[in-house]
Formats: structure tokens, C-alpha cells, sequence
């Protein structure tokens, strides 16, 4: 799916130098490294490292990412025995993961999927997905190692052009690919972008719904990425409680157009707010945003991110020949004047040095100095345009999409360096609605856009939730844990290098920098919820005080009629008026500062996009009851509101499956193509969310 | 009309003075101001409906309504030292419609004011227990009534008298009568000539409005009058002829004296020149109504012009009557905590504050540690009080003053 076109020697070089290690026995022994501990996360990875290659291709190629994720259960996981973990019993899987992706060309298909650890987001300085870092092939070799299975994958690169059917197996002794099948087909799904990918696995793992599993993890996913939509059909068993044989029978019709019909409706539903969509045998995470993710840059190291070693590393390999040009080319922030201060000040006597100087004439102890006078010189923070946020807006769109509650805000952090990296910090809080009030608040984090899912409570941004005094925005905590309430907090961290616990990069690192930040960000959201929560009450509070006024207007009406001989009825409009005006607060739409944005009357009469504000909150005047849907995860909408806004017509058709036979598809013609573009792309029928406000940073997120 | 008195000696002869209901006087002073005079009336119409017109302009102009109600508080009295009353300052409040705590207020004061010109327009009188049912009924659509219970009505009247700037008796509305009188003197009465000699025991009951327009005095020949504090005891002094052995007005006004009696008794010492002795009991409250009576009280400070007696005097009980008059240990009755406080409240008002005499007297009563009805001095003999206390106590010219 993915391309990975440049490529850094490290596994291979290294195998080749000593001598050949078995892959499949260093993956068995490692398979917890990589997120493949137990069946149940190991099929969590192979979702998502399929997901994330597939966003990464649909983004590189500017194409609004349509992704379907089918797990058909092929033989079920043997009932738990007594005294068994349940996670240890594994059943058998097949993962299918379509994209509209450009596709791959047919050569570079088996570099692309058969090889473990090729890949080129390592080492640079830049903001990416690749947090998983195993890609898609260990997934593969999982499958391959577990059910025997290769892995199908299918591709079309072209609108014309044919789709290559490929199976394929991995020598795992030479970390080679083997193409066992390879034929052309027509076989492939009609996707809006007319080319696409799709990658199948058969791999043993187990189903399983909950906090971990892959329906979260999509969820997630579609939160920080409102510009996907995700479609996402568990097995068929595994599902839904209530999944008796209605699916087959939808099928039977049209997926298609049942998807499709259901969406409008659903989208009507909502009052013209896109949310999460749950069919019987399919759950769609909508896309709510038409615009990809601005293209981020990619940085030189910041002198105060390097340690020593690497600093005389790239002494060692940098290919010019003086100080200053290797300077100039090798980091940022390092200026000609600052430069000067750095080497006059490692200069010894007898020993001076300057940018003139040749990197071959320094020896160790200069070069010591170097990197000492450079971590105490005063340099400018590095840049950020390097950095993109999820962005205010689209924060507020994925969590609308995910959480039905009634106030939503979030905030944007300017970005911040901790040892020399940049990053950047987003939070976002919903709060309400239909969310359990007597629960702990629910965390969802992210790091670059990617659902972190797992070692919750030794994460950075979980101790900032705690430490955060929530108290002070009128929700109550117990010492030293999360807030108890109606509440779903999320924190993004987006950095050219995120600093993971571990290698199963699950939790993000401790830095005091880091946690400030989140800390910032998260009392900034819990700012704007304290004051709409007082709003609220003063609303409430207003509203009783008109209901006071207009029970006397009549009566000072009245009064004044017999006392003047004034008109009372006109008396009594022109006061009604008065009262109205006055309390208005009682039927306002708040922004985060508490301001009067607009009333509901307007609202209703316009309906007003929730996201057009700028203010970086939502408050829905109807929230779903609490009810709606109880045992979600995130519980999901189906919003009272009537139709007020249902203009929008589906401007495009999905490639669906029938539920009952995974493995055939069936494909339909689009009825309208789009072509996504970057920010300041011309409004579509279904934009509804400007992607840059004022202040953001403009910068890329993924290439 | 107070000018007709000839003397205001302390002691007159008993001389026949005479105050005519006249109209000729009338509006000459501005303290009594006749009800029921066209011209008055007509002019209270005007204000009230000034006070409506108000209301309808800023409405309609979609100004918020507002009206303007003088203060009646401590912190808007003035102490007028050269005069010796209470006087009302300037400051105002406004009732603002639109305000939670005001808008009832605002709504009441508009519905009485149409009570009022609904009064003023038939030319009746009503009582405030009749304005407050006037008034009364049920806000449409909601179940709250418009007033809770009397004495929110009472207070919105008493509002609605500073704000016009008229007098409840022009308003036409009058208070429940309390108070009664007996003495050498012939009132006549809407009219109707009352001999205040052969008022029986229950004597004659003051009115609510005692202005000349509806009250004059005739055959006047009491020296002075004895303001007593209740009923009771004005019924011992009555029993035992007291105003007609010691040649006066017995008048008595069922604790804190209303109006009626405030404006009888003024009348009877401005316009006839007698002066008021009030025998009262020792304990603060006491020493509240003869502040009342002398000076005004807070809440009616506007009309202590009309109402204010300065020359009152303060004949007992004294604090030091507890000796003087060798009283058992039964009469004392503590001061509880109410009693010390209010004390010492009277006691920094700036009317008691300069006096020498009171400031020991409250002083005295504050050491003692109790106060004493004057129903105690039965305590000696039934009648000591009438034979004994008050005679020796004239004679000797021994009150506050």
C-alpha cells in the first residue's frame, strides 16, 4: 500500500555482515516488540499498521482516504478454558483492508509488502505516522508464520489500467519476497479515486470488542483524521449483539445503496451533523472534513536535541569539507554570528578555530568543546512549520463524529520544544450529553494522528490529566486520578519525533516540557467548559427571570392602560420585547469566553454550521440521551434534532460487501468522482469545515 | 391653621380656643395639606398619572422603565438640628422593572397607583387592608398572586406616598383606626361634634386621617395632653378621671402610635399650643415611640414635618423609678440581647446622642439590666399611678425632654 522509496541500511546491512538470522525466528522471539504479543493485539497491529500505510498513500497522493476494514472470522477462537487467560485462545482471522489509495505499481509490490523492516521514517526529522514502525510486512510474515496463508494483495494502480492480483510469501530465511500467484484482474472495487489497494491477511488472532480493540482503535483513528472516512464490518459473529440475519438480507438488496441511504438518513437524523453510523452489519466513521492535513516539512536536528555521539557521528559523515558549511547543512538555528560565538569559545590557545576551519583538522577534545559551547549558546527555538496540528476545527469535527456529548471544546497549543524537538499539543474535552456522569473521564490520546491505545497510565498525557485541577472546572476528582464525570478528554501530540516509552511506542514519554504543555492545553479546554457550565447555569437562572418578567408585563400593562389610556397590548409587545432582549442570555449560544455568539433562534432558523463558529467550542442545544447506546464504547448518536438541514446529496458510492460472502465483491460505478485538494480547495457540496484558522501554522503533516 | 393659636405657653389657662375646619388655611402650610380639596386631588391625579406616563414613554422608546422611589432608611434620614426632626434626604432609589428583586416591587407600585387614581376618580377613601384586596388577584397563566400578604401592600403604599410626593390621606387611603382619646375637648368629626368628656370607657377612637379637612377642634379646654403608651393603662387613667382632675387629653396609641394619633397629637400641640407629656415604658422600645413621636421615624421621615413633635416630653418610666418609688424585685424584667443592642442603637442616634438626660438614662437602664412596664407601679397601689406617679412628677416638672 504504502511507498517506501528510500531506504536506510540497518536490519539488512547488519544480517549481511554477520551472518543470516532467520527473520521468522527473530520475529517469533521479538513478536512482542512489534505488537504481536497476543492474538487479540495482533490483530489490533495488522489493522492498523494496514490503516496507517493505507492514510500515509491516500495523503501522499491527495486523495481523501476511503478505507474499508472487513475481519472475517474464519474459524472461531475455542471457547476459553477454565483457568486460561482468555486472550491466549486464538481463533482464525482474515483481515481486509481496501483503500482508494494511488495504488502500486506492479515491481514495487514485493519490496513494498515482503520485506520487514524496509522503511524510510526513522531517521528523519519529521512529522509522520510511521509511529509503528513495523510495518505491514511483519503483519504479513505474522500471518504467513501462524496460518501458512500469504498475503493477497491486489492493487490498481491506474483507472484504466487492469488490477494485479498478488499473493505473497515470504522467505524468511532471506527476508526475501516469493510471489506465489500473480495474475491481472478486474476483480477490484470501484473506489472514488478509480485506483486503490486492498490487502488481505489471514493471520491467528482472536475478535474481540472493548477499550483495545480494532473498533475503538478506527474510531480513534476517524477522530483524529476526520478527512478519512472509515468503514469498518467485524465479523459477522463477533459483532453486534442483535446481528441476527438482517444483514443478508440488506445484502441481498444492495449494500450499497443501503449504505448509502442510511447515511443520508442518518445524516438528516443529526441535524446535518456527520456522526458515527452503525449499521447492523457495518460501522462507518464518516468523513467530516474535505480537506487533507496541510504537507509538513521536514527539519535539520536542533543543536540542543543531539547528544555527543551523533554529534560526532555527523562530523564523521558529513560531506563538507568546513565547519561553517557543515553547520549551514546539517542543523538548524545555527547562524553564521552564533556560529563565531561557538568556536571563539572552544578555541584554546594555539588552537583556534572558526567556520573556516576543516572538519578533518578537529579531533575528538575540539569537537567536545564544539558540543559543549553549542548546548550553552543561546539559539533560537527551531522552527515548527514542520509541525501540523490536527487543528482546532477538525479536533472539534472527529470528537462530534465519535462522542455525542453536549459542549465540545478544544485548543491548540503553539508549539514547544522539549531537547531540541518541536512539538505541538492539542486537547480537546466533551463534555455532557450523552456521556455516563458517575465514570471516570475517558482518555484518548494520539501521537501523530495515531490512536494510542494502550499503557494508558504511564503515559505523559494521562499524568497531565490527572495533575490538571479539575476541581476547577466544576467536576469533581479524586485525589491523584482522572475527573469523575460526564467528560471524554483527548490530547494529540504532534512532533517530528514523539518520545515513546518503549518500543511498542504505546505511551508517550514523560518530559516536563511535554507535560506542561498538555497541562496548558487541557486547562485552556477545561477554561472554556467552566465558563459555559457557569453560562449554563446563568442561562438557566435568566430563563426563570424572563418567565418572572413576562408574568408581570401584563399586569404593569394593564396598570398603565387604565392609568394613561396608554394601548396595553402594544405596551405589553414593546415590554415582552424589553424582556426578551434582556435575558436573551437564556436562549444564547455561547463561545468560549462566555460570549453571546448567536441565539437559538438563529440557529434554528439558519441552522448554523456548530463548527462555522470560531471559537473553538460546540454546544449542541439537543444532545442524545444517555440511553442511546449504552454499551458502545463511545456511546453514538442518533440525535433527536429534526431534519433541518438535509440538502446534501451523496456525492459519491462506496465499494460494499456483502456481509455473508466476504471474499466476493461487488462493485458498483461511481456516481461522481472527487478530487480532494490541499487547504484553499474551493467549497465542495460536503465541506463543512474550513480547514486553517487564523493562527494555525501552516505546515505539512504527512508526505 | 397652626398659626391660630394664640399661646403655646406651657401651662394655658383654660381658654377656649377653637381651630375651624378652614379651607381659607388650607394649602398655606404645606405639613397639612387638606384631603379631599379638588385642587389637591386633581394634583395628585397628575402625579400619579405622571408616574404611569413615565413608565409608558420609556416603553415604548424601549428604554427600560424605571420609577423613583425615595429611600426610607436609617442612611436616608437627616437629623435637622435647628428644627429638631427627622428629615428625609435626597437620596432615591430606582425600581427598576427589570431586576429580579425589583420587578414585583415595580409591578405592585404600578398596580396600586392605578388603585389609587381608580380612588381618586370616585372620590372614596379606602382602607390599606381594602387597597391590598383591591390589588389582589392572581397573575394570569402563573398561580402567584400579585401581593403575598398586607404588609408587602402596606409597604408599597407607603412607597407610592414618597415617590408622588403626596400624603396617604390624599391618596385617599386610610390606616385601620388605633389609637383612642379622651379629654376637655370637643373634635368635630366629618362634621359630627364629639364631646371627648362623655366618651364612656371606651373613649373616642382616633382616625386614620385626622387632617382639618376632616377634623377641627372645638371647646378646647385641657392644659397639656398625657400620651400613654397602651390601652391598658390608658384605661386605668380614664377609670380614674385623670383628665378631668388634672384638666387634659388622655390619648393613647396601642404601642408605636400611628399615624392618626401622631398627627392628633401634633395638631393638638402645633395649632393649640398643649404640650405632650408621654408616660411610656423603660425599656428601649419605649424610648423608640417617644423618639417616634418627637422626632419622626425613620420610615415616614417625609412627613415628620406634619407629624414630629420636638417638644414631647418623656415623663416616665425612669430607670431610676425602680428605687425611687421602692418597686419589688417581681417588676424587673430582664433585657435580653434584642433589648441591649436596640439600646445601644437608640443611644448613637445623633437625636439622643447630644442629650445629657437620656444619654444617662439609657445608661442607668443598660446598668440595671432590666426594663419595667408602667403597669408595674400597680404593683404599690392600683391607682398609684394616676394619684401618686404622674401628679408628683408634673408638679415637679420632672421629664426629658
Amino acid at each position: 500500500m504504502a511507498k517506501k522509496t528510500s531506504r536506510k541500511a540497518t536490519a539488512e546491512s547488519m544480517a549481511a555482515k554477520q551472518r543470516d538470522i532467520s527473520v521468522s525466528e527473530f520475529f517469533a522471539k521479538n513478536r512482542h516488540l512489534l505488537g504481536f504479543d497476543n492474538p487479540r493485539k495482533a490483530l489490533l497491529t495488522t489493522v492498523k499498521e494496514a490503516v496507517d500505510n493505507a492514510l500515509d498513500a491516500c495523503e501522499e497522493a491527495e486523495i481523501l482516504p476511503d478505507i474499508t476494514v472487513e475481519i472475517v472470522e474464519l474459524d472461531a477462537p475455542p471457547a476459553p478454558a477454565k483457568g486460561r487467560g482468555a486472550s491466549g485462545a486464538a481463533g482464525k482471522y482474515k483481515v481486509i483492508v481496501t483503500d482508494n489509495g494511488p495504488g502500486i505499481v506492479r515491481k514495487q509490490v514485493e519490496n513494498i509488502f515482503g520485506r520487514l523492516l524496509y522503511g524510510s521514517k526513522f531517521h528523519r526529522l519529521k512529522m509522520s505516522r510511521g509511529q509503528q514502525g513495523i510495518g505491514i510486512s511483519a503483519a504479513g510474515m505474522y500471518g504467513l508464520m501462524t496460518t501458512g496463508k500469504p498475503m493477497v494483495i491486489t492493487t490498481k494502480p491506474g483507472k484504466r489500467k487492469a488490477a494485479h492480483h498478488l499473493e505473497l510469501a515470504m522467505d524468511t530465511t532471506k527476508n526475501r519476497p516469493e510471489v506465489t500467484m500473480d495474475v491481472e484482474t478486474d476483480d477490484f472495487p470501484e473506489t472514488s479515486s478509480g485506483t486503490g489497494t486492498r490487502v488481505e491477511i489471514t493471520l491467528e488472532a482472536k475478535y474481540q470488542r472493548g477499550k483495545t480493540s480494532v473498533e475503538a482503535y478506527l474510531e480513534q483513528t476517524g477522530i483524529a483524521n476526520p478527512h478519512a472516512e472509515i468503514t469498518f464490518i467485524p465479523p459477522a459473529n463477533g459483532g453486534r449483539a442483535d446481528d441476527d440475519d438482517q444483514p443478508t438480507l440488506a445484502g441481498e438488496e444492495s449494500d450499497l445503496a443501503v449504505a448509502e441511504k442510511a447515511k443520508a438518513e442518518h445524516a438528516e437524523n443529526a441535524g446535518g451533523l456527520l456522526r458515527t453510523i452503525r449499521l447492523d452489519d457495518r460501522v462507518i466513521f464518516p468523513r467530516t472534513v474535505d480537506e487533507l492535513p496541510p504537507e509538513t516539512s521536514e527539519i535539520k536536528p536542533h543543536p540542543y536535541g543531539v547528544e555527543l555521539g551523533t554529534f560526532l557521528s555527523m562530523l564523521k559523515k558529513t560531506d563538507e569539507k568546513q565547519l561553517g558549511g557543515f553547520f549551514k547543512r546539517e542543523f538548524c538555528r545555527v547562524t553564521p554570528a552564533i556560529l563565531k560565538g561557538v568556536t571563539d569559545q572552544a578555541s584554546t590557545k594555539g588552537n583556534s578555530i572558526s567556520g573556516q576551519s576543516w572538519i578533518k583538522s578537529i579531533d575528538h577534545a575540539m569537537a567536545e568543546r564544539i558540543y559543549k559551547a553549542l548546548q550553552q549558546a543561546k539559539l533560537r527555538a527551531p522552527p515548527t512549520d514542520c509541525l501540523a496540528p490536527i487543528g482546532v476545527r477538525q479536533l472539534l469535527a472527529g470528537l462530534l463524529k465519535g462522542v455525542s456529548a453536549e459542549f465540545y471544546s478544544a485548543a491548540t497549543r503553539p508549539p514547544a520544544v522539549y531537547r531540541g524537538n518541536p512539538f505541538q499539543i492539542e486537547a480537546a474535552i466533551a463534555y455532557g450529553g450523552g456521556l455516563p456522569g458517575d465514570e471516570p473521564a475517558r482518555v484518548i490520546r494520539f501521537a501523530n494522528r495515531v490512536p494510542l491505545l494502550y499503557q494508558q497510565s504511564s503515559c505523559c498525557s494521562f499524568k497531565a490529566v490527572v495533575e490538571t485541577g479539575w476541581r476547577n472546572y466544576q467536576m469533581s476528582q479524586p485525589r491523584g486520578s482522572l475527573p469523575v464525570g460526564p467528560v471524554v478528554v483527548m490530547i494529540h501530540m504532534a512532533s517530528v519525533w514523539v518520545p515513546f516509552t518503549s518500543e511498542s511506542k504505546e505511551a508517550i514519554a514523560d518530559y516536563d516540557e511535554i507535560r506542561k504543555e498538555m497541562k496548558l492545553a487541557l486547562q485552556e479546554c477545561g477554561r472554556k467548559l467552566a465558563t459555559y457550565l457557569r453560562k449554563r447555569q446563568k442561562m438557566r437562572r435568566e430563563g426563570q427571570r424572563r418567565d418572572v418578567f413576562e408574568r408581570y408585563i401584563g399586569e404593569i400593562s394593564r396598570a398603565c392602560n387604565a392609568l394613561t389610556g396608554a394601548d396595553a397590548e402594544e405596551l405589553y409587545e414593546r415590554l415582552l420585547k424589553q424582556a426578551r432582549r434582556r435575558t436573551e442570555i437564556a436562549d444564547a449560544i455561547l463561545d468560549e469566553d462566555g460570549k453571546v455568539i448567536g441565539s437559538k433562534a438563529e440557529a434554528n432558523a439558519g441552522r448554523r454550521d456548530p463548527l462555522d463558529g470560531d471559537d473553538g467550542v460546540i454546544i449542541l442545544d439537543d444532545p442524545p440521551s444517555p440511553d442511546d447506546s449504552p454499551n458502545a464504547p463511545a456511546p453514538t448518536t442518533t440525535p433527536k434534532a429534526p431534519a433541518k438541514r438535509s440538502t446534501k446529496s451523496p456525492t459519491k458510492k462506496k465499494p460494499a460487501r456483502k456481509p455473508s460472502s466476504a471474499g466476493k465483491k461487488k462493485t458498483k460505478a461511481p456516481t461522481t468522482k472527487k478530487k480532494p485538494k490541499r487547504s484553499g480547495a474551493a467549497e465542495k457540496p460536503r465541506v463543512r469545515v474550513k480547514l486553517q484558522a487564523a493562527g494555525e501554522s501552516q505546515a505539512n503533516l504527512f508526505s | 391653621m397652626a398659626k391660630k393659636t394664640k399661646k403655646t405657653t406651657k401651662k394655658p389657662t383654660s381658654k377656649k380656643r377653637t381651630s375651624k375646619a378652614s379651607k381659607k388655611a388650607a394649602g398655606s402650610d404645606g405639613a397639612t395639606r387638606p384631603a379631599r380639596n379638588p385642587k389637591t386631588t386633581e394634583k395628585t391625579r397628575k402625579r400619579v398619572i405622571s408616574l404611569a406616563e413615565g413608565v409608558v414613554k420609556s416603553s415604548l422608546a424601549g428604554r427600560e422603565p424605571k420609577l423613583e422611589v425615595p429611600t426610607r432608611a436609617l442612611s436616608n434620614t437627616k437629623w435637622n438640628k435647628s428644627r429638631r426632626i427627622l428629615q428625609m434626604g435626597s437620596a432615591a432609589q430606582e425600581r427598576q422593572l427589570f431586576n429580579l428583586n425589583q420587578s414585583k416591587k415595580f409591578m405592585q407600585t404600578l398596580l396600586h397607583a392605578k388603585g389609587v387614581k381608580e380612588l381618586l376618580d370616585r372620590d372614596k377613601t379606602s382602607s390599606l387592608r381594602g387597597m391590598f384586596y383591591q390589588g389582589l388577584h392572581t397573575i394570569s397563566g402563573t398561580k402567584e398572586k400579585t401581593f403575598d400578604d398586607q404588609s408587602e401592600s402596606d409597604g408599597i403604599l407607603e412607597d407610592l406616598e414618597v415617590s408622588l410626593g403626596s400624603l396617604r390621606e390624599e391618596l385617599h387611603i386610610f390606616a385601620k383606626k388605633r389609637g383612642t382619646m379622651v379629654g376637655n375637648i370637643t373634635v368635630v368629626d366629618n362634621g359630627d361634634e364629639i364631646d371627648c368628656r362623655r366618651m364612656g370607657t371606651g373613649g373616642y377612637a382616633i382616625p386614620s386621617i385626622c387632617e382639618p379637612s376632616v377634623i377641627q377642634f372645638k371647646d378646647v379646654q385641657a392644659d397639656f395632653v398625657l400620651h400613654v403608651e397602651k390601652d391598658t393603662v390608658w384605661q386605668r387613667f380614664n377609670e380614674d378621671r385623670f383628665w378631668e382632675t388634672h384638666n387634659c387629653i388622655l390619648t393613647e396609641g396601642s404601642g408605636q402610635p400611628p399615624r392618626g394619633v401622631r398627627r392628633m397629637l401634633h395638631r393638638l400641640n402645633k395649632e393649640l399650643g398643649l404640650p405632650v407629656i408621654c408616660l411610656l415604658d423603660c425599656d428601649p422600645w419605649g424610648h423608640y415611640i417617644y423618639s417616634v413621636i418627637k422626632q419622626g421615624s425613620i420610615s415616614l421621615a417625609f412627613e415628620s414635618e406634619r407629624l414630629a413633635i420636638p417638644d414631647a416630653r418623656f415623663l416616665g418610666l425612669r430607670a431610676h423609678d425602680y428605687e425611687r418609688c421602692d418597686l419589688s424585685d417581681d417588676v424587673q424584667i430582664d433585657l435580653n440581647d434584642r433589648d441591649i443592642k436596640r439600646a445601644k442603637q437608640i443611644l448613637d442616634y445623633p437625636w439622643f446622642k447630644g442629650d445629657r438626660g437620656w444619654k444617662k438614662e439609657i445608661q442607668l437602664l443598660l446598668k440595671n439590666g432590666f426594663k419595667m412596664e408602667v403597669e408595674s407601679l400597680i404593683t404599690k397601689d392600683i391607682s398609684y399611678v394616676t394619684e401618686v406617679y404622674v401628679p408628683e412628677r408634673l408638679e415637679a416638672e420632672d421629664w426629658l425632654a
